[in-house]
């Protein structure tokens, strides 16, 4: 069921006219967050509008990946089959350095590639640093992952 | 000031039998509990001229219009956003009363979904468009992973614990085991149990969720003058409010500044400013439940106390009968049935008609609200029309 840390058959998300660039640069290891290209503020999930001024325009800024665990949870059984085989595991929220508002939904793992429940939950704590990495799980699909840094 | 205050009353509830499993399709569930609210209310089928109900309601109005034989439909509306829609449904129909667009409108909710395979979180495909995109596919799949996100933060940021999670639970078992109607009414419930349930998704065990039960729950509104001349005492709707605030996601709104204000912030603001009551004056409050902790976020959001102090308000007995605010007097979603929150609004108009099963010795103001984590909405009941 695994190849390295993919989870085999789990769904994925449908691009859309917002959210394509994001995952495009994930599939190939970059985290980009949309900016407003007019008043410069930082936006997730990504919108057509800047809700600050209101601006179209935006561009796609390159973050450092440094970030925070805000929260996570420990899913337990029943789970979508795919995900079956890894239950109990974790998923995450973590804060960015740049922008603590600025939050991403992945799953805590013990290093690059490694499966969802490489981490044991007991360890993790609320407020530790870690850094946003990206596991391809398809042409146009690199989903989040945080390790420790 | 408000139109709508005091203007239009619930006159008529009615519900089908609650269960893990009943044979009934969900339209004859849907319609029968219809004719039961207007059997409640003395008002037939024949002059029926509005229906509202939840988007996600697959009882549709012409199927519910062709069963009950109502002649001419001139107002419809639904409302959006699952389980934080109810009170918006029953606030659209006092709306379209007051305003002359309906005369009797019939709000319901029929759901059948004690079998595993009616659960929408299982029914996925390869590729997930919208808000779930950002979360499914990292393994955040069900509404209790969404709920558990903001839980462990609010125990992480207030001091919350698993206790004051279980007091919700209890309260509401203790109130269920007073209401025959309830599926849980001859099952109690002990800390003990609470404490060694299995998980579902940490920091949420078993009692932490809501039952998935079959079933359906009907009201009817009229105008309050209508109201006065019919069998039974109206439970004026006071005041409406809805709530949808800055940067919000839907279940999974952790992408605001401040995630643990959620929409229920945003509809007290408003469902206080319209009425002439306050916290203060709630005898009663059917808080939406369909996980523990969005009791005390409820009870924060709708200024029963200080941020924070959520937790610490159920203890002692503080939201059970005789406390100082009792919560889910029917046993509500965790422990009564889980009709998506409608069968919160039936017993928060018995609660005002004096006739719950855990009944609050002359209660005057009765609170209901929907879902909180999703757009939400909010109903305040009175027995009395306020001066």
């Amino acid at each position: 069921m695994t190849a390295g840390g993919r989870v085999e058959g789990a769904p994925l998300p449908a691009l859309d006219d917002d959210s394509g660039p994001f995952w495009q640069a994930a599939a190939q290891g970059r985290l980009v967050i949309q900016q407003c290209a007019s008043c410069d503020r930082l936006r997730h999930p990504p919108r057509p509008m800047c809700p600050h001024c209101w601006s179209l325009e935006h561009r796609w800024a390159e973050l450092s990946g440094e970030a925070t665990v805000w929260s996570f949870v420990v899913p337990h059984p029943p789970l979508l089959p795919a995900f079956m085989p890894f239950g109990p595991y974790n998923v995450c929220v973590a804060a960015l350095a740049e922008d603590p508002t600025i939050r991403l939904v992945g799953n805590l793992v013990a290093g690059p590639g490694a499966p969802i429940n490489s981490v044991d939950p007991a360890t993790i704590r609320l407020g530790e640093p870690v850094r946003v990495v990206f596991e391809k799980a398809a042409d146009d699909v690199g989903l989040p992952r945080f390790v420790r840094s | 000031m408000s139109v709508l205050r005091d203007a239009t009353a619930v006159v008529g509830i009615g519900q089908t039998p609650f269960a893990k499993s009943l044979p009934d399709s969900e339209l004859r569930l849907g319609v029968t509990a219809i004719k039961a609210a207007l059997d409640d209310a003395g008002i037939s089928p024949r002059e029926v001229d509005g229906l509202a109900s939840y988007t996600m309601e697959r009882d549709i109005e012409v199927d519910v219009a062709r069963s009950l034989g109502i002649p001419a439909v001139g107002w419809w509306a639904q409302v959006g956003y699952g389980g934080g829609a109810g009170c918006g449904v029953v606030g659209q129909a006092a709306m379209a009363v007051a305003t002359g667009q309906a005369e009797v409108v019939v709000a319901w909710r029929a759901r059948k979904r004690g079998a595993a395979a009616s659960r929408p979180w299982a029914q996925v495909g390869d590729r997930i468009p919208g808000a779930p995109q950002w979360t499914r596919p990292v393994g955040l799949l069900r509404p209790v992973d969404e709920i558990a996100m903001l839980t462990r933060r609010y125990m992480h940021e207030y001091g919350a614990t698993r206790d004051h999670l279980a007091n919700v639970a209890l309260a509401a078992r203790a109130h269920a085991n007073r209401n025959p109607a309830a599926t849980m009414y001859a099952k109690p419930l002990t800390r003990e149990a609470y404490l060694e349930a299995r998980w579902i998704s940490e920091p949420l065990c078993l009692f932490d969720n809501c039952l998935e039960t079959d079933g359906a729950v009907a009201c009817v509104v009229v105008s309050a003058d209508r109201a006065r001349d019919l069998p039974q005492p109206p439970a004026y709707i006071h005041a409406f409010g809805q709530g949808l605030n800055a940067e919000h996601q839907t279940m999974t709104n952790y992408f605001r500044a401040d995630p643990l204000e959620g929409p229920g912030w945003a509809c007290a603001e408003v469902l206080w400013r319209r009425a002439r009551v306050g916290p203060d004056d709630v005898d009663v409050a059917q808080l939406y439940d369909a996980f523990s902790p969005l009791v005390p976020l409820s009870l924060e959001a709708y200024g029963f106390c200080k941020r924070g102090d959520g937790g610490a308000f159920t203890e002692e007995g503080g939201i059970e009968l005789g406390g100082r605010l009792p919560v889910n007097t029917s046993g509500a979603g965790m422990s009564e049935a889980y009709v998506h929150g409608f069968n919160l609004i039936a017993e928060a108009v018995r609660q005002v008609r004096g006739t719950s099963t855990a009944q609050v010795p002359d209660a005057r103001v009765s609170l209901v609200t929907s879902g909180e984590g999703v757009p939400t909405s909010a109903l305040l009941l009175v027995r009395e029309p306020v001066a």
